[in-house]
């Protein structure tokens, strides 16, 4: 807890001291890296199921937010909530089905997968969501507008990363939370010990659903465009999982140690090799094979395990 | 709706699309009926050998179906070599980590192609790319035969191999029982990462039937991935004759689903039949 709040002090000074246009927009992109990770961390890392179609709730985010906007004329803070509220809908959808079915492991990762894809085939081909040109919103700044400056961005993602953090430190340290890794860690026997299976994973897939809608509609206002591609396409759902896949996986910090230590390593490739696309993602892939082999636990667990 | 001509004709064209599949979706279930592991980098390597197959015609001028005695002993090693050395190596006894390892694979090899040949997409001309066989009322054209045919081959003598030979039956008894098969004295790492290889030789027969009638770009993988595990999935994980049927069916369901609901929305039917097998008959359509 207390860390928490150092992070947040440190994170919210940033602006003050630094001026540079490009060192806040890694930042923003840390934070906004941060939070999917975190979000699907708390189904994997902590309820042990792994999707590999985490867009299809970024996606819907972000579309519900977008489509709110431009086709039906909400303010984009209204339209916040309700983006959140439907993605954690499609997690419950999405949840229910699977977990009514007992689908786990590879089989849970694949119906994500084809999840994500039904999304994005659906958007490319129905009209109110601009289909396959994408939706691009009106450009009007102000705060009221929910378009603003880089440090005014910087703010309200970390206002979300704050509160992907007290969710993560809440199921480190609450009731749930132990359910719900009981659940991860052996389900038939938390099934014999009185858990609600069924429930809980619900329950975590929603909450996880919920904070990356919230990632998709901060991507729609920093970047006032979103297509099927991006929203429903696999890279955001490989986002969302390398971060605390190299960070840590069940572990409060696990997914901003993962997200910063990526995305520095994703600028200095960007760097080094000039006018190459891809080429920080080869690196991103590289990492992943790397640690999942020889670090299986993640840097914050190796660097737990290296204090004592 | 539509003559029965163009419905037949459409039914054919998905069967040849479909005995493709198939083949690839042999590889994919091989190994997974083996290691109990999906491949997600299966696309990537799918890309890859599809790139293989498009240099050798390129530089050598190698017919794609004289390419099959490169690519397919080629697609072999790089299989095997994967699974020892990165893939076997990483899993720490946890499926999990494998299913990541694949993925990140798959990133890799998927990026890596963006990087040394661009998104460019590019297809091969041959003499005959463009001839076309009259089968009833329908035209084919000569490289989708000529798929089909040498997919049915492939399928046949993999079925055969798996059955008849030493290596076969050391394959099955590590998909029935690894613990058994380590005490009767089969290096099960070694049989894992044979099958592994044969799984990707699979891909690399696949790709040279493929690429006449196609094309290759770097994300040409992720198009057949799901299409590869919706048809293992119906198949029922691991089972070859279901692996077979399957790619049929699809490659049927896809062609007509195009043919009344257009290109795309055709796509998606594939993906929903999916998800239903997933959820209500997760041990495939032809198990009891």
């Amino acid at each position: 807890m207390k860390k928490i709040f150092i992070f947040t002090g440190l994170v919210a000074l940033m602006p003050v001291f630094v001026t540079s246009g490009s060192v806040l927009n890694l930042v923003v992109m840390i934070l906004y890296a941060t939070l999917l990770g975190q979000a699907w961390n708390i189904l994997a890392g902590f309820g042990g199921q792994f999707s590999f179609g985490h867009a299809v709730f970024f996606g819907t985010g972000a579309y519900a937010s977008a489509v709110l906007q431009a086709k039906f004329g909400w303010n984009a803070w209204a339209a916040l909530p309700a983006a959140i509220a439907l993605g954690a809908a499609a997690g419950a959808f999405i949840g229910a089905l699977s977990f009514r079915y007992g689908l786990r492991g590879s089989y849970f990762a694949l119906v994500t997968l084809a999840f994500a894809e039904v999304f994005r085939v659906l958007a490319n081909n129905v009209p109110f969501t601009g289909m396959g040109v994408g939706l691009m919103l009106k450009l009007e700044p102000g705060a009221r507008n929910f378009q603003l400056e880089r440090a005014g961005f910087l703010y309200v993602i970390l206002a979300f990363v704050v509160i992907a953090l007290l969710i993560s430190h809440w199921l480190k340290h609450s009731r749930y939370g132990a359910w719900l890794q009981a659940v991860r860690d052996n389900e038939a026997a938390a099934s014999a010990l009185g858990v609600n299976v069924f429930r809980v994973k619900l329950g975590a897939i929603m909450l996880s659903a919920a904070l990356m809608a919230a990632g998709g509609v901060f991507y729609v206002q920093y970047f006032q465009y979103i297509d099927p591609s991006i929203a429903y396409g696999p890279a955001v759902s490989i986002e969302a999982l390398l971060g605390p896949i190299v960070g840590g996986l069940g572990s409060v910090w696990g997914p901003v140690l993962g997200a910063l230590v990526l995305n520095l390593l994703g600028e200095t490739t960007r760097g080094l090799v000039e006018n190459a696309p891809g080429v920080n993602l080869i690196v991103y892939g590289v990492v992943l094979v790397a640690m999942i082999s020889f670090l299986p636990r993640g840097l914050a667990g190796t660097l737990r395990g290296l204090k004592r | 709706m539509f003559e029965f001509g163009i419905v037949f004709s459409a039914i054919l064209n998905g069967l040849t699309q479909g005995a493709v599949y198939a083949l690839i979706a042999l590889g994919l279930t091989l190994i997974y009926g083996v290691l109990h592991i999906i491949n997600f980098a299966h696309g990537a390597a799918l890309m890859m050998a599809l790139y293989g197959v498009y240099f050798l015609q390129r530089s050598f001028g190698l017919d794609p179906y004289v390419s099959l005695v490169v690519m397919v002993p080629l697609m072999f090693a790089a299989g095997y070599a994967a699974y020892r050395w990165v893939i076997g190596r990483a899993s720490h006894g946890k499926d999990e980590n494998i299913l990541l390892v694949t993925l990140g694979l798959a990133i890799v090899l998927e990026n890596l192609a963006l990087f040394l040949w661009k998104s460019d997409t590019r297809t091969i001309e041959t003499g005959w790319t463009y001839k076309m066989v009259p089968i009833g009322p329908a035209l084919l054209p000569l490289p989708k035969v000529l798929a089909f045919a040498g997919a049915l081959a492939v399928a046949a003598v993999l079925l055969f191999f798996i059955k008849k030979s030493d290596l076969g039956r050391a394959i099955r008894a590590c998909a029935k029982e690894r613990q058994g098969a380590r005490l009767v004295g089969i290096d099960v790492e070694h049989v894992f990462a044979m099958s592994f290889g044969i799984g990707l030789a699979c891909l690399g027969a696949a790709a040279c039937f493929l690429l006449p009638a196609y094309y290759v770009n770097p994300t040409v993988g992720n198009g057949f991935v799901l299409v590869a595990f919706t048809i293992v999935v119906l198949g029922g994980m691991g089972s070859f004759a279901g692996a077979l049927a399957g790619g049929l069916l699809i490659g049927v369901v896809e062609s007509l689903g195009g043919l009344w609901f257009g290109e795309s929305l055709g796509q998606m039917g594939i993906f929903l039949i999916f998800i239903a097998v997933l959820l209500f008959r997760p041990q495939g359509l032809f198990k009891a």
